[in-house]
């Protein structure tokens, strides 16, 4: 097990190492000058190559990338060309919003998604599995924006005009010291993140449980007497739980990296909202950070994800 | 009393096509501690009836009566039928693999059973298990009780499931097909594992397979069923002795066991018929030897006979046995002149196990084979499953690279061939799989999947490449009108022809037949072989044929090798290996495998009674 994780962080590294070269090569070679975006557009010929110089631009592109990487390795991501803070910290600054997000989200559409997929599963062909595609099929063809934008109309501006309020425009609260503040500013984006994505999981779950529902196992728990309810929710849903997991690994990561979208229309200053602002920008230490982060947690989850498989089926152990 | 009643069982599951009727108007009644077999082909309804009678088919139609312990399980609630599951009626299933549960450990399945109908603590329920796993013949079972069920052999887990069925001491015990997936040598145990465990805990056994010879040692009574009807009934022992249906007698001839040198086995003629239909007559009428005109147009009565058979047949007497057709000799068996098609020595395979991170270790395959087939020979390679039998003959075909070794086909060294020469000896070898239904492409149809070899070879085109492609539909008894068709639309022993007419399309040097009947129903078994032989004798054919099977491998072979753990343990002519087997192998397997009884022609039997058949 030690060398196994020794093996993958290694490889892990070594991604995240690839990412960052590819990710420098490409803004050194694309159009643009960020020291005329920091400097803007009156700033005189003597004024731009002091802000190269500053920012080490004019030096050759082998010898930035070394000092680069050099400071990477020490933990140390560069300064924004911006407002000069350090990349780490506007990362780290930007953060809980992130995760706030994808923690509620993630908890909220696996509570919808694979219950509306059991149910979906359990009677194939009835009207429950009727609803339950139904959902499936919303959910599948609404884009994120769309849905936020009518759920902003419903539930704050509607609200508002009727002289109340409901829930808030948006904006993001830190969940101390008041975390019930926290959770009604997050209700709406949580919501939102998570009726699309629990739509996918609903459609995976009851793929996957009509599937496992035929199995010859199901047939020998029915044969000793186990109740109905027995049956689909332990020798069913242990046995529809791997593929989850995969997709799950895989969407939190993406989310953590930046849900761009959902930030943007709730206002949450999260990472992808640096993103966004740091590409308007040209801000390239930021991107590199910022794209860095999702390297990081897309191979730390595929991880995770790995370990927990090892947990779940005892036959990869 | 009877433990099992069942009176006008009819079960009908309604499907996408139409209604199939999968058991019609059955009845039987099971004793208190005998070991009942129910014996069909697949599609017979056998599995289904006792399924449906278990509440374990929720989409079937049910009607009649079925009588357990005084009461009819088919008015019974859900849950009371449920709750009668597992205590008082214990299933074993056909593939110990997939009927145990790959994320619990066996302990708690078996403990789980006991704990749904009981309310004992976690720690007896354990030592329950713990002494049932011993009392089936798992070592160390008190270990063993926490391992999973990838982590015992196949005969191991059936035990597992037998021990999971006992473990309540149910009144009855349905195991279905429940050696069929298991090797030959095991299969004899688990049975005498069933037979004893019946003897200590006075169960009742229903056995449903389909192997006649399996319930010819074993079985007290059986019913053969054949498309959802019951055609014969009785003591077992008169029925073997001399079927009085000629359904079972056609099975029981059929076999490959009972071969005679130079006699062709008589088969089964036809296919099972759909369950979509009912015919006016008799379901068997299309492929019964006995048929006579009555039996197209009014559905036969059940027969009663002295010696307590049933039938459910026209005739009044046992019937008599058809003639046997002669093979002709000539073209089997090669001389020793003959020149040497395949000739292979020295070969070695062995796999490199764990990866970067793991150890690594070495797994030996094949070691050190030495084969060589000469032209119009059939060489047999027998063995148990692992034993690397279908591992060699990819090695043969040039799909596997050996570790060492040579591999000479037709005179030309196989592992010294550049892509294109590869591809040249497609000409030279090809192959015949085990399973008619996953090795032919679901998407195309059945003249471009045999005129494939003509496509990819260039040898023949458009009106040519039909003409030629009908040829062989016609040679391997397929209709030629149905070249369009897909693999869907062709039963399971047409679908091994059209393996068997891609094949022959190139009229290889060699046909390489990997375990080509397991797959198929007994009564179309016959059928296959006799087409294989019938070719070889017309073509001139050469054969390497894989089974697990020593009796299937009898009728066909001239020479056979017996593989165990990668290695040729005895090679030898096919009688040699039957009447002085060398190797203590050869005499396990040959033991182990249960040959059904011959019937005999003529049986001291009066009819006493016949019941008009009465539609349910």
């Amino acid at each position: 097990m030690i060398r196994f994780l020794a093996g993958r962080l290694a490889f892990a590294a070594l991604i995240l190492f690839a990412l960052s070269t590819f990710v420098f090569v490409l803004f050194f070679v694309a159009p643009g000058d960020p020291a005329r975006l920091v400097a803007g557009d009156k700033a005189t010929e003597t004024q731009l190559i002091q802000i190269r110089s500053n920012l080490g631009l004019d030096r050759p592109i082998h010898e930035q990338y070394l000092s680069f990487l050099g400071r990477a390795a020490q933990g140390d991501l560069g300064y924004s060309y911006r407002n000069q803070q350090p990349v780490l910290t506007l990362i780290a600054n930007r953060l809980p919003a992130t995760v706030s997000l994808v923690i509620g989200g993630v908890i909220l559409w696996l509570s919808v998604g694979i219950p509306v997929g059991i149910m979906s599963a359990r009677h194939p062909g009835g009207w429950r599995d009727r609803l339950g595609q139904g959902f499936i099929l919303v959910g599948l063809s609404f884009p994120t924006f769309v849905l936020g934008m009518v759920s902003l109309y419903v539930f704050y501006f509607l609200p508002r005009q009727a002289g109340f309020t409901l829930f808030p425009a948006g904006g993001f609260k830190p969940f101390w010291p008041n975390p019930a503040i926290w959770a009604w500013h997050m209700a709406l984006p949580w919501a939102t993140v998570a009726l699309t994505t629990a739509a996918v999981y609903a459609r995976l779950t009851r793929g996957q449980m009509l599937e496992v529902m035929s199995e010859d196992y199901i047939r020998t728990a029915r044969a000793k007497g186990v109740p109905e309810h027995k049956v689909v929710y332990k020798h069913g849903l242990r046995a529809t739980l791997t593929p989850l997991v995969t997709q799950l690994g895989a969407d939190i990561a993406f989310l953590l990296g930046g849900a761009i979208v959902i930030e943007q229309v709730y206002g949450l200053q999260g990472v992808g909202a640096l993103a966004i602002q740091a590409v308007n920008n040209q801000d390239r230490p930021v991107i590199i950070g910022v794209v860095l982060l999702g390297g990081f947690f897309i191979v730390i989850s595929n991880i995770v994800v790995d370990i927990i498989y090892s947990l779940l089926d005892p036959r990869v152990r | 009393m009877p433990v099992l009643e069942a009176r006008a069982l009819t079960v009908s599951i309604p499907t996408e096509d139409g209604v199939v009727h999968a058991v019609q108007n059955v009845s039987f009644a099971i004793e208190a501690g005998e070991l009942f077999g129910v014996a069909g082909e697949s599609g017979s309804g056998k599995s289904v009836m006792m399924q449906a009678i278990l509440g374990l088919l929720p989409n079937a139609d049910i009607s009649g009566q079925v009588l357990f312990e005084g009461q009819d399980l088919l008015q019974l609630p859900a849950r009371a039928l449920r709750q009668m599951r597992g205590a008082r009626i214990g299933m074993i299933f056909q593939d110990p693999l997939s009927s145990l549960h790959p994320y619990y450990t066996i302990g708690s399945q078996i403990t789980e059973a006991i704990q749904v109908h009981e309310k004992v603590s976690a720690t007896a329920a354990r030592a329950r298990a713990v002494d049932m796993l011993a009392k089936v013949g798992i070592a160390n079972a008190s270990e063993r009780f926490d391992s999973f069920p990838h982590q015992f052999s196949g005969g191991m887990r059936q035990r597992v499931m037998i021990a999971m069925a006992l473990i309540l001491n149910p009144a009855l015990i349905i195991a279905d097909e429940p050696t069929t997936a298991l090797d030959v040598t095991v299969q004899a145990q688990i049975v005498a594992l069933l037979d004893q465990m019946r003897r200590e805990f006075g169960t009742t056994v229903v056995m449903i397979t389909h192997d006649l010879g399996l319930l010819s040692s074993v079985a007290d009574r059986i019913m053969v069923m054949y498309a959802g009807n019951r055609m014969e009934y009785g003591p077992a022992e008169p029925i073997f002795r001399a079927p009085a249906h000629p359904y079972t007698a056609g099975l029981l001839r059929s076999s490959p066991a009972h071969y005679a040198a130079g006699a062709e086995v008589i088969a089964i003629p036809g296919k099972p018929p759909s369950l979509l239909h009912k015919p006016a007559g008799c379901v068997f009428a299309p492929r019964c030897a006995n048929a006579m005109p009555v039996c197209t147009t009014q559905h036969p009565p059940v027969r009663q006979f002295s010696d307590g058979v049933h039938t459910q047949c026209w005739l009044e007497a046992t019937p008599a046995a058809p003639a046997t057709r002669l093979a002709a000799e000539q073209g089997r068996g090669a001389s020793d002149g003959a020149p040497v098609v395949l000739d292979i020595s020295d070969i070695e395979l062995s796999f490199t196990t764990g990866g970067v991170f793991g150890r690594t270790g070495k797994f030996q395959v094949l070691k050190g084979i030495n084969l060589s087939v000469r032209r119009g020979e059939t060489l047999g390679l027998v063995g148990e499953s692992g034993c690397g039998k279908s591992t060699l003959a990819r090695v043969i075909a040039g799909l596997i690279a050996p570790s060492s070794g040579t591999v000479v086909l037709d005179g030309i060294e196989m592992s010294s061939l550049d892509p294109a020469g590869w591809r040249e000896t497609r000409k030279h070898v090809q192959l015949v799989f085990q399973d008619p239904f996953g090795s032919l492409n679901p998407r195309r149809r059945v003249g471009a999947i045999i005129g494939d070899p003509f496509r990819i070879h260039g040898v023949a085109k458009g009106a040519e490449r039909k003409r030629r492609v009908q040829e062989l539909m016609e040679l391997v008894g397929l209709n030629p009108e149905h070249y369009n068709r897909f693999p869907s639309e062709f039963s399971g022993g047409q679908r091994q022809r059209i393996g068997i007419a891609r094949a022959l399309a190139l009229n290889p040097g060699l046909i390489i037949f990997d375990e080509p009947v397991s797959a198929l129903d007994v009564s179309i078994q016959a059928q296959i072989l006799n087409l294989m032989r019938d070719l070889q004798q017309r073509l001139g054919l050469t054969y390497l044929f894989i089974s697990h099977d020593l009796a299937v491998v009898r009728q066909v072979c001239d020479r056979i090798a017996v593989m165990d753990k990668g290695q040729i343990v005895e090679l030898a002519a096919a009688e040699d290996i039957y009447t002085r087997p060398q190797h203590d192998y050869t005499r396990t397997l040959l033991a182990a495998s249960v040959v059904p009884p011959r019937p005999e022609d003529h049986a001291d039997r009066q009819l006493v009674e016949t019941i008009q058949w009465v539609a349910a």
